[in-house]
């Protein structure tokens, strides 16, 4: 036995229906190690994690954790209790903070005995600023944190494990809402503490900085364990290779000629969530044949940007023009008719009617024209044609034109807004977030189409958060921050994330 | 290890076999109370199958109990499938009723042909007017319909107890508070000689197949159900969300009202305050009995009337509490929301063990 080792997880196995979410995964962790566990999305990286951490009882399998005198010892499975007795902490992807609390008030949430005479904060502020010396974590522990930024969130949720006395921290997408320069910064911080013997699962899809920073690296794809490999002989391509399981050919963008502007924000004012994230006088314009793409970390105003345009927000001041026609009335109606075909961000959310059929989603956008309806019955038929042409089209697959939309797989979902969408011919094109969540054959598909639509001579409103997809597809490059617009110099990823930050503009 | 994983999509089979299996799981069970109450169960449901199949008079009063809960079950049906809980059928149903006799007893005369659509007219349009308060809350404040639906209906009542005391009074009642009857040309006919059973019942079957062809073919029917289901993507997609809710609310509060008309001009011929013994509340389980089909409804409203009729005789024949009735309804609600979880997922029962059994294909 390997004293060395301080996690197994042994063929671990886990299904949703009849989604095989991981099948027969094993892995092991060692002391003082980062481990990187890549894939892409929905190849079942979260599951697992979620598995060691006590959210979902495996199927089958189980899991080894060494205790404090580093022996391997069986974790009682489905208790996160029993994870974080064992010195499992876990960091959600979506953090799970108190916003009403204070920073120390959270860390300390259920540690502290109900039936407690008195709270011993004295001992425990100790202990917590200790580890904030040694790990440079640092937050601030009396500010309420929902005023705390998204990094410093993250500090108080690692800290929170590490209070735990956590000897293996599971940090789940931690720079999917960071700036570069932050990313950096938790890094050298996670560098520091393994030295001090913690033990690091690190997820994510993004290749640089998993070469750049682990020591070993898992790859899942479809839920199984397709690759292990030192970070030292690996590179871009051999990982992707295992992630994709081909290489991935990178679309070729035609150089067009840019046409007369589609869309246009003058002097917009909306006003959104936040402050941070209300638009502030934006300008912004987007011609034929062209792709504009968004960048920004989110809740800076993207999704207010993207209410205005498909409808649901009504701006303050300034105007839209759609096609050189001020846009008057702020409907999604309106602005369907004006010409803009939008692919909302959360696509089960806002995109499809999952309880309702595939064709009558197909159809749902455009249930006034006479090729759905006449007099105000619905022409089955044509609703049935239809549905058949664009799942051949757009390739959908699931189990029938008739069954419901929530049966069918996130990639295919999207597939079937693409056709509603691309079918109308717009003009305009708002894609948000268009690629999330999407495997690597239906993200290049969405690429693919983009690419299409924009040399049919529609302009295209590009959000993501995905630098790299922004740098593959769009033309130009704004960046939001705090509701502001920013021109991107170059195609030069320093310079963007530090707008991002606020750094400059 | 109890699991609960979720049917793929639920067979037609058993979205229709087990409301039927819960129904009668209910008649079942309610053997238990019978015991209790000292009854001898063979004979009891016996009496009860009597009551309701015995004669022709005791079917046709069956039908009769339906017809009122056809048209609440309905109302209940189209506003819960927007997702717009209308509890206010109860209420609405008055206010139809309270139309109905407001312009047919006497102050127009005018042959059946005439009055007849007039009053179903003015119900509809009164119990449409019950629900349109609330609606525009709804939509306009977001007021929570639950509530102001509900209480409305305590209001409605003590409104038409006022009305009954006071200018619909009849001056040849001797006091007590009632209507003036309704005239002679404004009644529904009856549909068999010497049975209480009226048009109404043909009425409420036209009104469910409508109801039925405008939620599965038509446009607005479409809309309904994408409102009620996801809102949100409705509304992102160019539907009209609050116009749909508000044209959902109007039609139920509308379809409560004729179930009043029904009431009043098939059955008693006046209004008093006893006019519905709690039809507006119990066309909510017809409906979701129904599971929130149109055609459903009629099935769902036949067997609970038929629970109501046959408990009746039940409890002539035995001595037994007709509160029996109550009784059996709840349990098949029960049992039908329980099914209807059936229906959707299934449930596992693993060993529970710490480690689990090593399984290479993950299959299980």
């Amino acid at each position: 036995m390997n004293n060395d080792t301080v996690l197994c997880l042994n063929n671990l196995s886990k299904r949703f229906g009849t989604i095989v979410a991981n099948e027969s995964v094993s892995i092991d962790l060692k002391r003082g190690e980062i481990l990187s566990l890549l894939g892409e999305n929905g190849a079942g990286k979260t599951t697992l994690m979620n598995m060691l951490f006590g959210h979902y009882m495996p199927d089958s399998g189980s899991i080894q954790v060494a205790n404090v005198q580093g022996e391997l010892a069986p974790l009682t499975l489905g208790h996160p209790q029993a994870a974080l007795n064992a010195g499992i902490g876990m960091v959600h992807q979506h953090f799970t903070l108190a916003e009403n609390l204070s920073a120390i008030d959270n860390i300390l949430l259920g540690s502290e005995s109900l039936f407690a005479w008195r709270r011993s904060m004295g001992a425990a502020r100790e202990k917590i600023n200790s580890i904030m010396l040694r790990t440079g974590l640092n937050a601030p522990l009396d500010t309420i944190v929902g005023q705390l930024s998204v990094g410093e969130r993250q500090r108080v949720e690692i800290l929170k494990a590490l209070y735990r006395d956590a000897r293996i921290l599971v940090l789940d997408e931690p720079t999917a809402v960071l700036t570069p320069q932050e990313a950096d910064t938790l890094f050298a911080n996670i560098e520091v503490m393994t030295k001090d013997g913690l033990s690091v699962i690190f997820i994510s899809h993004k290749l640089r900085e998993v070469l750049a920073f682990s020591h070993r690296i898992a790859v899942l794809r479809h839920g199984k364990k397709v690759g292990e490999i030192a970070t030292k002989e690996a590179d871009e391509k051999i990982i992707s290779r295992l992630m994709v399981g081909a290489d991935t050919p990178s679309t070729p963008k035609e150089v067009l000629d840019v046409g007369a502007p589609v869309l246009q924000l003058i002097d917009l004012c909306a006003p959104g969530t936040s402050a941070r994230s209300s638009l502030v006088r934006a300008n912004l314009t987007v011609c034929a044949s062209e792709i504009v793409g968004i960048a920004g970390i989110s809740g800076n105003g993207q999704s207010t940007l993207a209410k205005v345009i498909s409808g649901l927000t009504r701006p303050t001041s300034g105007r839209l023009e759609i096609d050189s026609e001020p846009v008057l009335t702020y409907t999604p109606a309106s602005l369907l008719n004006a010409g803009v075909g939008r692919i909302p961000e959360d696509r089960h959310h806002d995109g499809v009617i999952g309880a309702m059929s595939v064709s009558e989603n197909l159809a749902i956008e455009r249930l006034d024209s006479s090729d759905i309806q006449k007099n105000g019955f619905l022409r089955k038929k044509k609703l049935k044609l239809n549905a058949q042409k664009l799942t051949q089209k757009y390739d959908i697959r699931g189990p029938g034109i008739e069954s419901e939309t929530r049966l069918l797989s996130g990639g295919n979902i999207q597939k079937l807004i693409l056709a509603r969408v691309f079918e109308a011919s717009p003009k305009v094109i708002l894609a948000n977030q268009p690629t999330r969540g999407l495997d690597m054959g239906a993200v290049s598909e969405v690429g693919k189409r983009l690419l299409q639509a924009r040399k049919r001579g529609a302009g295209i409103l590009l959000i993501s958060e995905d630098l790299d997809e922004l740098m593959a597809l769009a033309d130009r490059i704004i960046i939001m921050h705090d509701g502001e617009l920013h021109t991107a110099p170059s195609h030069d990823r320093a310079q963007i994330g530090l707008i991002m930050a606020g750094e400059i503009s | 290890m109890i699991r609960i994983e979720p049917r793929e999509a639920p067979s037609r089979l058993l979205t229709i076999g087990i409301p039927v299996l819960s129904a009668m799981l209910a008649l079942l069970l309610a053997a238990i109370p019978l015991t209790f109450a000292g009854a001898n169960i063979g004979e009891a449901y016996q009496q009860m199958a009597k009551g309701i199949f015995g004669s022709m008079f005791a079917f046709t009063e069956m039908l009769t109990r339906a017809t009122p809960l056809i048209f609440t079950g309905l109302a209940a049906t189209l506003a819960f499938r927007a997702k717009l809980w209308n509890i206010g059928a109860e209420g609405q149903l008055y206010l139809g009723a309270m139309a109905a006799v407001a312009v047919s007893t006497g102050w127009i005369s005018g042959p059946p042909i005439l009055l007849i659509p007039m009053i179903l007219i003015a119900g509809a349009l009164a119990g449409a007017l019950g629900m349109a308060g609330p609606a525009y809350l709804k939509t306009r404040f977001g007021a929570d319909e639950v509530v102001t639906t509900l209480l409305l209906n305590f209001i409605i009542l003590i409104f038409i107890q006022m009305m009954l005391e006071g200018p619909l009074k009849d001056p040849m009642g001797m006091g007590w508070p009632q209507s003036s009857p309704v005239v002679d040309n404004a009644l529904l006919p009856q549909i068999l000689p010497r049975m209480r059973l009226h048009y109404g019942l043909v009425i409420a079957l036209v009104a469910a197949v409508i109801a039925h062809i405008m939620l599965s073919k038509t446009v607005w029917g479409l809309k309904l159900r994408a409102v009620g289901e996801n809102a949100a993507a409705a509304l992102h997609a160019g539907i009209g969300v609050k116009r749909t809710l508000m044209s959902a609310a109007l039609i139920s509060g509308a379809i409560a009202g004729l179930a009043g008309v029904s009431e009043v001009a098939g059955l008693r011929g006046y209004l008093t305050t006893d006019l519905s013994p709690g039809y507006g509340y119990t066309g909510i389980v017809v409906a979701m009995l129904a599971g929130l089909s149109p055609l459903g409804v009629i099935v769902a409203a036949l067997f609970i009337a038929s629970v109501f009729v046959g408990a009746d005789s039940m409890s002539r024949a035995m001595g037994v509490s007709s509160y029996l009735a109550d009784l059996v309804v709840a349990m098949a609600l029960i049992c039908v929301l329980v099914g209807g979880f059936m229906a959707r997922f299934t449930i596992k029962i693993t060993p529970s063990n710490n480690t689990l059994p090593t399984n290479d294909t993950g299959v299980a």
